[in-house]
């Protein structure tokens, strides 16, 4: 009996283990495949931009990059003023964002209080009808106070974030009680305790959160599309689209390619740049 | 302590006992005393806790208070206003809005562009969530095996959520423009954005393109959250890679894929921008989807009304279905707690 089992077994061994080699270079070939594809975009996005305007349609051609695409770009239109109005924008939903995740995570994840769950319910609500889904009822409400064509305007349905919320909530109930009432015996008032004991811990939740909702707002489009009319209050993103649709034939790849690339640089080069503390942050905050 | 003395008192000799130590009571008293006693230290605990309770819930209530007023203010009471809006005939053709029953609703059933947005919202859901959910699992646990360049994988599939949509549809515009796009090399007559039948499917290319990148940053995170215990005790079990994929990391990965799949749904349903630069809904409508077509609806058309109702039912879809998900979650939960 044992003898047979084992004449049977050691061949099919054999074999599972040669089919798990083959199909392990299959794997891996197809995975570096779909990485090449999916850096294709950006390289050619970022060739068009810096190569002479002359050699754009000529896949083979090799020149010294120029940066004459992007002097024309930001002499055709105040990609400055769009700057300025993103980074505004982004830096104040975030600031905000911030102060209102720490409050609520720190109540959902240490506080037991009637109507907890209920208001649980209504947070994670917001995590299934995003703001953008309603765009008329809140368009209409702040035609109603003037606040159309405001950056505030903008920015003040995001002001609340369930995600964020979670995050910090998550994180929170990773850091060991002890804290907080060795804390409490020193004589620390709540807010002492968010800001001395809790604060400097969420640094992880932080991160990943902030780099998530600074990218939403840097990118988000509809809602800053309905809410302005002049120039001067638009942010990068309808910035690019307003320029791209300006030229509608594809002679002008080169230009709307260098403008593509200006509003996609900054976050871009953020994130290669921090990609490791922002993996790490992403692995140590809640995010689960 | 009191219980196990009774018997001992109540024994006839034993008397002398309780006298001797409890002099005016009889046992049976002492112990009534002491259960009172603690009844009523009980009930002052109940009491102190209720009221630590009612400080605790003040507390509570108002850290919560100004994200609150804003979720209230931007997601609440929208709500509530869309459903009553959706009632009224509110468009160009009327002064006032005017009550109108459910006559918004009837005319969306009617409405054929209405469905084929729906339609086209379904399709984006079933082809781009599952597939972007299988590619991000591939991705993370491919950059995680590596044994060098890992950072750089990531990167690679990570970089579009960083890129606004409109910027995307740009640079994949360029990409499928016949004859002079990227495409066109291979074949200048690929016109995928211009035919009504492969438009949607070169859009949700790009979605999942943008998207799967974002979801692999969760799953990155999942991955790293399942203790290594967990896969040595199935290795030395003799279970093989796909064994081990199906019976341990994808069920330890369950909270994280439910997460996920909130996210890709309600993705499926937000995602528009790039239509505004790609194809504006077309050919025909063939690329539209629900969100774009409110917004069409809202303020090019100016029906405030009928983008009420659509508003409304899209609220209701998409609470459905994520309620569902959460529905899932809890009973699946316990593989991580």
């Amino acid at each position: 009996m044992d003898i047979k089992y084992s004449a049977v077994k050691a061949p099919m061994r054999g074999r599972v283990h040669h089919s798990v080699h083959l199909g392990r270079i299959l794997v891996y070939g197809v995975m570096f495949l779909l990485l090449t594809v999916s850096l294709i975009p950006l390289v050619w996005v970022v060739r068009t931009a810096f190569i002479p305007r002359e050699l754009t349609l000529d896949l083979t051609a090799v020149a010294w990059p120029t940066l004459e695409n992007f002097r024309r770009v930001l002499a055709a239109a105040p990609f400055g003023k769009y700057y300025g109005n993103t980074i505004f924008i982004v830096v104040g939903v975030l600031v905000v964002q911030f102060v209102l995740i720490t409050l609520a995570g720190y109540a959902f994840a240490r506080i037991d209080f009637y109507g907890s769950k209920a208001l649980f319910v209504l947070f994670l609500s917001q995590l299934m009808i995003a703001p953008e889904v309603l765009i008329l009822p809140n368009y209409s409400m702040m035609a109603k106070w003037g606040l159309t064509d405001t950056k505030i305007g903008i920015m003040l349905p995001f002001f609340a974030s369930a995600m964020g919320t979670l995050i910090v909530r998550q994180t929170i109930k990773t850091i060991p009680y002890e804290l907080e009432e060795a804390a409490k015996m020193d004589g620390a008032n709540l807010f002492q305790i968010l800001w001395k004991v809790y604060v400097p811990l969420l640094k992880p939740a932080y991160i990943s959160f902030g780099m998530i909702s600074a990218s939403f707002q840097w990118n988000n489009f509809l809602w800053p599309l309905v809410m302005t009319d002049s120039v001067e209050k638009r942010p990068l993103s309808l910035g690019l689209a307003m320029f791209a649709m300006s030229y509608e034939t594809g002679m002008q790849w080169s230009d709307v390619s260098a403008a593509t690339v200006l509003v996609c640089a900054p976050l871009l080069i953020l994130f290669f740049v921090f990609q490791r503390q922002f993996m790490e942050s992403f692995m140590h905050s809640g995010i689960k | 302590m009191a219980e196990t003395m009774m018997p001992q008192v109540n024994l006839g000799a034993g008397t002398v006992l309780a006298d001797t130590l409890f002099p005016q009571e009889t046992a049976g008293e002492t112990l009534r005393k002491q259960e009172l006693a603690k009844e009523k230290a009980y009930e002052t605990a109940l009491k102190k806790e209720i009221t630590n309770k009612w400080k605790r819930t003040l507390t509570g209530w108002l850290l919560l208070a100004p994200s609150l007023v804003f979720l209230c203010v931007f997601t609440i009471y929208p709500i509530v206003k869309s459903i009553i809006s959706s009632f009224y005939l509110d468009n160009l053709s009327v002064m006032q809005p005017v009550f109108a029953g459910f006559s918004n609703y009837i005319a969306l059933f009617q409405d054929k562009v209405y469905w084929e947005c729906f339609w086209n919202n379904l399709l984006i859901a079933v082809v781009t969530v599952p597939l972007s959910i299988g590619l991000a699992v591939a991705m993370a646990m491919f950059a995680n095996s590596l044994k060098w360049g890992k950072a750089a994988a990531r990167l690679g599939f990570t970089y579009p959520t960083f890129i606004p949509l409109v910027a995307a549809a740009n640079i994949w515009m360029f990409i499928y423009t016949p004859i002079y796009g990227l495409l066109g090399y291979i074949n200048p007559n690929w016109r995928f954005l211009a035919d009504g039948k492969t438009a949607i499917w070169a859009v949700m290319v790009m979605l999942v393109w943008k998207q799967a990148g974002y979801i692999m940053l969760f799953y990155v995170a999942g991955l790293h959250g399942i203790s290594r215990e967990l896969f040595e005790a199935a290795k030395i079990d003799g279970a093989n890679g796909w064994q081990i994929f199906t019976r341990v990391t994808w069920p330890m990965l369950k909270p994280t894929t439910i997460y996920v799949l909130i996210i890709t749904l309600t993705n499926a349903y937000k995602m528009v921008d790039h239509l505004y630069i790609m194809t504006k809904g077309g050919p025909g409508n063939a690329t539209n989807v629900l969100l774009f077509y409110i917004y069409q609806t809202g303020f090019d058309y100016w029906d405030t009304g009928k983008a009420s109702a659509m508003t409304v039912i899209l609220v209701a879809v998409l609470l459905v279905v994520t309620s569902v998900c959460f529905f899932v979650q809890d009973k699946k939960a316990y593989y991580n707690n």
